[in-house]
Formats: C-alpha cells, sequence, structure tokens
C-alpha cells in the first residue's frame, strides 16, 4: 500500500516512516510542507496520505486545506489528517462530502501502533477513522431530551466506538462480547435513533456522524 | 446665443443663488435662535432655579432625594444641546462626565449619589452653563430672528406705520430715532434695512457663537482629554501587566508541576525498564505500557495549556472559525453568526477569543440557558469588533460580581475595549464586547 506523507517536523516524520514501513507499507513520498504534499498527491496518487493539519510555509491548516482540496479534485482519495488537537469544525469538514475515506487522529495516537495501522487501513480502504475526543465532543452536546438518552449503557459504548469507524468485528473484540451481539446491539441503535438500516460499514458510519453532529 | 452672454448669464444665476442661499441661511439660523431662545431662557433658568433649590434642600435632607432626578434632567438638558450643536453646525462638544459609581439601586442609593454628584466639578459647570445659556446665550439665540422682525418693522412704519403709532404714543422711539414724521419714519426704514442686512450676514454666525460659548462649559478642553487618557491609558497598561505577569506564573507552575515531572518520572521508569528488560520481561513489559500512558498523559495536559496560551485553531484558522470551534465545544447548541473581514491583529484576535469564551462559559454554566446565540461582526464605519452572547437563561449576572467579567473588561480594556452586560431578572443575559481595530491586510 502507498504512502503519501506530510508533517514538518523531522523527528515525527523520521518516526512515522519507520513505523509504516515496519507496517508493510511503501512510502512514497515524505514531504514537509502544503505545496510539496499537493504536488505529491496529484502526481504520485498514493492510496492513502497521512498529513499534519498545521504545514509550512504558513503554518496555519495548510495540510488540511491541501488534502480537503484534492479530495474534491479526487472525490474520495483517502487522507489520514493527524494534529496536536481536534477540533469538530475539521472534523464536519473533512466529513461534509459524505464520500467516506477519511480519518481525523490526534498525534498521540500514533503510540499504540497496532491501533493506528489498523486505523491507517481503514482509511485506505474507504472507511474513517474518528478520534475517541472528537466523539466524545459530539456526544457531549446530546443532552437533555435527546433520543441519545433511550440507549443503554452498552449501546451508547457501541455507538461511540461505531463512531470511531470502527467494524462490529473490531467492536466485539473490543469489548469481549460475539459479533452478534454487537449486530443486535447496532440494529437497536438504529431503530432507536431513527436512522435507516445499512449493513454497509462505512455508510453505517456515516449515518451515525451525521446524526451526532446535527445538533 | 455667444459663449460671452452664456456667462454672463452663469454669473447672474450664481450670484441668484447666492443670494437665495444666504437668505435661506439667515431664516434657518432664526428659526434655530427661536427654538434656542426658549430653551435657553425657559428650560435652562427654570432648570437652574429648581437645580438650586434642590441642592439647597439637600441640607434639610429632601433635596438628597431629588437631587439625582433634577441634575439628571440638567445632563439630559445639556446632552440635547450638545446633539443639537453636533446636528446643526458640526461643533463637536466632548462631555466629560466621570464614569458613575457603583451604587446602591434605588430610593436609597439616591444620598450617596447627591454627595457624589456634589463633589463632581462637571456638575457645578453644567449649572454656570444654565446661567451663561439663559443669559448671554439666550441674547445670541435671539438676535437672528430680532434684528429681521424689527428691521420689517422699520420699513413698515415709513410704508405708513408711523401716522398711527405716534397719533397713538405722541412720540415713538425706533432705536434711537424719534418717529414724528415721514422723514424720520424714512430714516427708521433705513435703520431697518441695516438690521436686516446684519441678520442676513451674521445670523447663522451669532447661532453658531451660541454654540462654540456653549463648548466652553459644557465641553472639556484637549487638555482635559488628554490628561483622561493618560490616566487610563496608565490603568490599563498596569492591568494588562498584572495580567500578562500573572499569566506567565501559571503557566511556569502548571509546567513546573505538571509537564516536567511526568518527565521526570518516565525518565526515572525507563531507567528502570533498561535494568528490568533481561531479568524479567514481563515487568518491563508493563512498565512500559504504564509508560506509554503516562506520556499521553503529558501530551493532553500540554494540550490544554497550549490552548489556554494560544488555542491553536486561533493560530490556523483566524478569530471566526476560532469562536465556530469554541461554540462547538459547548454542551449545548450554541447558534452562531460570523461575519469578519479576515484576520485580525494576534492580541485582538486572542483577546476577542478568551473574551467570547468566558461569556460562553458563563452563559452555559450559570444562566440555566437552553440555548445561546453568538454573533460576531465588524463595522468598518466605526472601526469596530463586536461579540455579542445572548443566553435565554435566568438572567441577573452581575459584571462586577465574579472575576470572570472583570477579567473580560481588563483584557479588552488594554485594546480600549469595553464590556457592556444586560441582564435583567428573568433573562434574558446579553453580553457585548467591542474593541476598536482594523483588519490586518
Amino acid at each position: 500500500m502507498r504512502v503519501v506523507l506530510a508533517e514538518d517536523l523531522f523527528l515525527l516524520r523520521d518516526g512515522l516512516v519507520r513505523l509504516l514501513r515496519a507496517h508493510g507499507f511503501e512510502i512514497a513520498a515524505a514531504v514537509e510542507s502544503g505545496p510539496e504534499l499537493a504536488e505529491a498527491l496529484t502526481r504520485l496518487r498514493p492510496d492513502v496520505a497521512v498529513v499534519d493539519v498545521r504545514l509550512p510555509p504558513s503554518f496555519s491548516d495548510e495540510g488540511l486545506q491541501v488534502a480537503l482540496r484534492a479530495r474534491r479534485e479526487r472525490p474520495g482519495l483517502p487522507v489520514l489528517v493527524l494534529s496536536q488537537h481536534v477540533e469538530q469544525l475539521y472534523a464536519r469538514e473533512l466529513l461534509a462530502d459524505g464520500s467516506g475515506g477519511v480519518g481525523y487522529l490526534l498525534k498521540d495516537r500514533v503510540f499504540d501502533a497496532e491501533q493506528f495501522v489498523d486505523a491507517v487501513r481503514r482509511v485506505a480502504g474507504g472507511g474513517t477513522a474518528m478520534d475517541p475526543q472528537v466523539i466524545q465532543q459530539l456526544l457531549a452536546r446530546h443532552t437533555g431530551g435527546s433520543p441519545l438518552e433511550r440507549l443503554t449503557p452498552r449501546e451508547l459504548e457501541v455507538l461511540e466506538l461505531m463512531a470511531q469507524g470502527r467494524s462490529n468485528a473490531a467492536i466485539a473484540a473490543r469489548l469481549v462480547v460475539t459479533e452478534r451481539a454487537i449486530a443486535k446491539h447496532t440494529s437497536n441503535i438504529f431503530t432507536k435513533l431513527g436512522l435507516p438500516p445499512s449493513d454497509d460499514d462505512n455508510r453505517r458510519v456515516l449515518a451515525v456522524l451525521a446524526y451526532l453532529g446535527r445538533r | 446665443m455667444s459663449d460671452t452672454e452664456h456667462r454672463q448669464r452663469d454669473r447672474e444665476r450664481d450670484g441668484g443663488r447666492h443670494h437665495g442661499a444666504r437668505i435661506r441661511a439667515a431664516m434657518r439660523a432664526a428659526g434655530q435662535g427661536a427654538v434656542l431662545s426658549v430653551l435657553s431662557l425657559v428650560v435652562s433658568l427654570f432648570l437652574f432655579i429648581v437645580a438650586v433649590v434642590s441642592i439647597a434642600l439637600a441640607t434639610v435632607g429632601i433635596g438628597l432625594y431629588t437631587t439625582p432626578w433634577v441634575l439628571g434632567l440638567v445632563r439630559a438638558h445639556a446632552a440635547h444641546r450638545r446633539r443639537l450643536a453636533r446636528d446643526w453646525y458640526g461643533v463637536a462638544i466632548r462631555s466629560g462626565y466621570p464614569p458613575e459609581q457603583p451604587a446602591r439601586a434605588g430610593l436609597a442609593g439616591n444620598p450617596v449619589r447627591t454627595l457624589d454628584l456634589l463633589r463632581s466639578p462637571a456638575t457645578w459647570r453644567d449649572l454656570e452653563w444654565l446661567l451663561l445659556d439663559a443669559t448671554a446665550g439666550f441674547c445670541l439665540a435671539v438676535l437672528p430672528l430680532g434684528l429681521l422682525a424689527d428691521g420689517l418693522f422699520g420699513i413698515l412704519l415709513a410704508v405708513g406705520l408711523w401716522e398711527p403709532i405716534s397719533d397713538a404714543t405722541g412720540s415713538y422711539w425706533y432705536a434711537f430715532v424719534p418717529v414724528d414724521s415721514q422723514a424720520t419714519a424714512n430714516l427708521a426704514a433705513l435703520l431697518g434695512l441695516l438690521w436686516i442686512g446684519l441678520a442676513l450676514r451674521f445670523g447663522p454666525t451669532l447661532v453658531r457663537t451660541h454654540f462654540t460659548t456653549t463648548r466652553l462649559l459644557l465641553g472639556i478642553s484637549v487638555k482635559q482629554a488628554l490628561t483622561r487618557r493618560v490616566e487610563h491609558l496608565t490603568e490599563t497598561r498596569h492591568d494588562a501587566l498584572d495580567t500578562s505577569a500573572a499569566e506567565l506564573r501559571r503557566i511556569e507552575r502548571d509546567l513546573h508541576d505538571g509537564a516536567q515531572a511526568r518527565l521526570v518520572a518516565m525518565g526515572m521508569n525507563l531507567g528502570t525498564v533498561e535494568a528490568l528488560i533481561a531479568r524479567d520481561p514481563e515487568q518491563a513489559r508493563k512498565l512500559v505500557a504504564e509508560l506509554r500512558e503516562n506520556s499521553a498523559e503529558t501530551l493532553n495536559e500540554l494540550r490544554d495549556l497550549v490552548r489556554g496560551i494560544h488555542p491553536p485553531v486561533l493560530a490556523e484558522r483566524g478569530l471566526g472559525d476560532a469562536v465556530r470551534a469554541l461554540a462547538l465545544r459547548l454542551p449545548m447548541p450554541v447558534e452562531t453568526e460570523v461575519s469578519l473581514p479576515g484576520r485580525f491583529a494576534a492580541p485582538v484576535e486572542s483577546a476577542a477569543y478568551f473574551a467570547a469564551g468566558e461569556a460562553l462559559t458563563n452563559a452555559a454554566k450559570h444562566s440555566g440557558a437552553q440555548r445561546i446565540w453568538l454573533e460576531a461582526g465588524y463595522r468598518a464605519g466605526d472601526r469596530m469588533l463586536r461579540i455579542t452572547v445572548t443566553d435565554d437563561g435566568r438572567g441577573g449576572a452581575d459584571p462586577r460580581g465574579g472575576t470572570g467579567l472583570a477579567g473580560i473588561e481588563r483584557r479588552l480594556g488594554a485594546f480600549d475595549g469595553i464590556l457592556a452586560v444586560s441582564s435583567p431578572a428573568g433573562g434574558p443575559t446579553v453580553v457585548t464586547m467591542e474593541i476598536p481595530c482594523d483588519p490586518a491586510g
């Protein structure tokens, strides 16, 4: 799997290259600025891009902007955005086109190499990987009379993991239950929230995120 | 028609227009003067008498309750005159009342207010002005109309009015002319023409002079204005320095007790891992997992600290998106309406951001609100950045009660910004923050 990586700090770039190589990824390019990233994305057409939000020369949200632009030109181009802080505002912008294949994670998530690599693979495959902090903020906004209050604690837990972009199998492994049990939980959740049921993992996640972002 | 004829006609028309404009200006001045003379002779004199009586009665008690009310009327009257000066002649009169001291509301606070007002030089200057307005101010105001009317009367005398008048009164004096024949009546008419000429020539000037003399007592001088400005700057500079020093102390303490201590602990644990790795790999693995958790927590702490110093969204996106992101972080729906022309200077953005943050937090935490509205906009006309936070909570927020709002006020003060809180019991609460500034680039 070919990856384009954009990160301006040498230590982090180096670490990420090593980590991804160790897990069998091919690093097509490791760049350190916005313009270089834009160029690499159009020229190399990677399977997935791993991008730091803040990049030179402007040190604004240049990485995010380049990634969004690239996705407009090539819809569905898988992009995993990394940042020192997560903002719902950015998450919304990434999810806005509804075509999936996006990830938005805190840089700390790299510490858990297995989880991180899993997230990169998921995004490359058209899925999503939302940082638990984003999901918690989204959930926190649904208070007072929200249909979310009708969910059981277990269902809430499943919803949170599902919103992060995990498949039923991954959720089952995480909560140490059978996949069948998770499938039952998810169908309950969808009924309670009034969402149309869907067998497609990715579409299901996007529906949940859209629901959570509604308020 | 030749060019010369054209020019000739233009000149005549110009001349005509010029005369017309002059007559209109004189008539306008006469009308304005009439209004002003009623205001100055009737209203100013009346207010002066009432104010003096009220202040005199303060010694026996009643005045302590009536005086704030009476002086409030005086100030309103003075404010009205300032407005007329600006609207009619563009004469800017700065009012220089000292900021109001917070006092107990209602009748009970009145004695305190009275003493404050009596101590203020502005009060005494207002009273001096009332007296001047009722005398010199009245004379200046009444002349534009008086000259016109008297001049017209002189002409009427010559037309034939002199006969019945001198028949009735024997001898009649028009100014210094004894009118008792057609010849003297003609002289009166001549004098009347002079009056009218004076009114046409000087009418607007007289009214303007009325306003400039008003400015002498009602306005503050440039020097006074500068003195006030220096006082204000000194105060806000102290506040700004205090605030930033306190901020630095807080950051130092947070780093010292937080991230720094954690890194020391992690270093020690790494040493232990090194020693254990050969002897007890299982124990070493446990420690490594702990270390990873610790480093994540350290990062979280640093992230919060950074957010408190300069929020990353603000650096990356500017004020508009930063307040949007702020609104999204609240555990309740916030309707945001942002229309800003781009970025502002970093310190202004930062002050505005933290002010908005404090206002939003207050609304979310203390007001019991169901909904919050945030509006951020910029008016190019008066270079004003304005952020309004409204909530439908229970109201009763006191800007002097909590440290939060006072902190915002200090923070905005360094940029000549202001904070206004309207929070009647029962709500809604509206917090308005304004900072004069220019968009950057």
